[in-house]
Formats: structure tokens, sequence, C-alpha cells
């Protein structure tokens, strides 16, 4: 059997009352293609349908969506993946507002990554040269710079669901982790100060869907966990 | 900073310390009393009563009491902003939870002390 089953979400809102399920039939001769491939099977069939893509090996983190109730990277997840019972249902990632078919606003969720200031930030004087790292501190950042901000995890947590407005989200506070992690940056404090109220942080409940769903297997959790320790270290 | 006034402690951290605590306290309370049943299996009201007459099963019982305040203050009050999109009836209904527990600490006060 190599014709899969695709039903993918379809709205667009010049013409559409309503988002509804598109179904298609794909030849996929037996391949165990990526999902990305099979979105661009299904443009060829119907070139209205919107989505986005760019680097095709995630790196770029465009295509983030649900595929079979789960949120990934279309280019990096094949099939054997996510397909159950030839099945492949394609949705846009949840709880942002859709722009159209698998495109959605990511406004609210870059307002809450610009927030924690995404960069270094340092009162001292720069040197000649360079600001140096010694290996071990270098080490620190392992397992945070590395996230691409495909929004997968932000989307797939109930709490920026409730409050995307007010809760920074697992990517934004992986990514402040990241800077008060960072020996180079002297700006702990004032981060700390910026994100210590009941939502920003504290909306994390530790359910770990953000971890469940990284495509780059990264752990926000514990990320939060930690700037959570700054904190009580700061307050207490 | 996301500004709020009617949680607790003001501030997450705070907010998020005290749940943690009275939990522990909640959690040490629940395994004595529970504890205290299974050695007394014919617990009579002279006994029961005389526990409650000691000075350290009042303040054990008191911290008991304001830790469930608490821990529901700061629980519901989480609940209530995820839920109640309403800023008037969300109001009116941390108001309702606050005043509510207030009763409960002060009616528990005085069956702890009237005994």
């Amino acid at each position: 059997m190599s014709t899969l089953q695709v039903s993918v979400y379809r709205y667009n809102a010049e013409t559409d009352s309503a988002p509804y399920m598109q179904d298609f039939e794909i030849d996929t001769h037996g391949r165990d293609l990526m999902v990305l491939n099979i979105l661009q099977m299904l443009k060829a069939k119907d070139s209205t349908l919107v989505f986005r893509a760019s680097c095709r090996e995630g790196v770029c983190g465009s295509d983030g969506m649900n595929m079979n109730g789960k949120n990934g990277l279309a280019c990096v997840t094949p099939l054997s993946e996510v397909v159950k019972n030839n099945k492949l249902v394609l949705r846009p990632l949840p709880g942002l507002p859709v722009m159209r078919d698998l495109v959605v606003d990511m406004a609210l969720f870059y307002k809450q990554y610009e927030r924690i200031q995404p960069y270094l930030q340092n009162e001292n004087p720069a040197p000649a040269i360079e600001r140096l790292q010694s290996p071990e501190e270098r080490d620190k950042l392992d397992g945070l710079y590395e996230c691409i901000l495909c929004a997968c995890c932000s989307t797939s947590c109930p709490s920026f669901w409730w409050n995307p407005d007010k809760f920074v989200g697992p990517a934004g506070l992986l990514w402040a982790y990241r800077f008060m992690a960072d020996s180079r940056d002297t700006a702990t404090r004032d981060r700390l100060a910026e994100i210590d109220d009941p939502f920003s942080v504290f909306r994390c409940r530790g359910i770990m869907n953000c971890v469940n769903v990284c495509p780059k297997g990264l752990n926000p959790t514990r990320a939060i966990g930690k700037i959570r320790e700054l904190l009580m270290a700061n307050a207490t | 900073m996301v500004t709020n006034i009617t949680n607790l402690g003001r501030s997450g951290v705070s907010d998020w310390l005290i749940q943690r605590v009275t939990a522990i306290v909640l959690a040490l309370y629940t395994v004595f009393i529970v504890a205290y049943m299974l050695f007394h299996p014919e617990l009579d009201y002279a006994t029961w009563s005389a526990l409650f007459q000691r000075t350290w099963m009042r303040i054990f019982t008191l911290l008991a009491f304001l830790s469930i305040a608490a821990h529901a203050w700061s629980g519901l009050w989480i609940i209530s902003t995820d839920y109640i999109k309403h800023a008037y009836a969300r109001l009116g209904v941390q108001t309702f939870i606050i005043v509510a527990l207030f009763v409960f600490v002060v009616w528990g006060v005085q069956v702890l002390w009237g005994a």
C-alpha cells in the first residue's frame, strides 16, 4: 500500500467563512519521505495550498506544524515517525491565529522573545579584541543556544495557549536562560527582575509538552527550573 | 514585568515558594491525622478532644488552616486568571475566594479554641 491519505487544514479568510479539512491521496511509491516532501507534492496538485518552508533541513524553523496531533518540523519528520493507519493529518501550530492554511501569525511568540532581551548585555568596557570565555563557561550554553525559534514548544504549551500575552513560553524562557548562563552577560539581575511576576515564568506547570516536541531535542523545562533557582537565590 | 495585585505574594517567586511550603505543611498534617486515626482504631470523643487540648496540636492545626488558606488563594488565583477572561468577573470571583478563606480561618480558630 503506497497511497497515503492526507488531510490538510485549509483556511483563506478572503474566501472561506470557516476552516475545513481537505483530503488528498498521495502515492509515495513506498518511500519514507519527509512530511515536507508530501506538502510539496500537495502543492503541485493544488497550488492554492499555503505553508512556510525554507531550508528543508531543520535549521531555519519555518515549517513547524501539527502532524497527526504532534508539533514538529515537517522537513525533518519522516512519514514513518508520524503516520498511523496510513493517514496523515496536517494542521497549523495550535494556539496562534491562522493567517492562511498552515501559516500562523507568530507576532505574540516574537513579542515574548523580544521581552527577554535576546542579546548579550555587558556593562564592562569592551576589551581590545574579544571577551574570552573558558571551555567550561562555554559548555554551559550547550542545550540552550541550539534553539531555532520554530515555536513548536510554545504552541504545544497550554499555559502559552491561555496567556500568550503574559507567559513568556518555553522558547522565550530557554533563550532567557541562555543569556543568564552566559559568562559574558552581566545583566542577569535585570533579566530576572523583568520576569519575577506570577505569569512570565511561573505559569509553567512543568508538564514538559515542550520537551516532548522540541525538534532539536532541547529541554526548556530544565532551563525554566534553572531560572526559578536563580529567582529563589536572588529573592531569599 | 506583568503587574498583578490580587495574588497572594505580589511576586511570582513568593507565590511559588508559599505554595510549595504550605503543600509540605499540609502533607505532614495529613500524614499525622491519618496515622493518629490508624493508631487509635476505637477513637472516642474524650481522646479526640484531649488531642486538641494540647497547645502543640492547636498550633499545628492553626498552621494547617493558614496553609490551606494560602495554598488555596494562590492556586485558585491561578485558575481564575486562566479561565475567567472578563476582568470584573475575575475580580469578583477572586474577592469571593479571599473573603471565604478569611471566614474559614476565623471560624477554624473559633472551633479550635472553643472546644
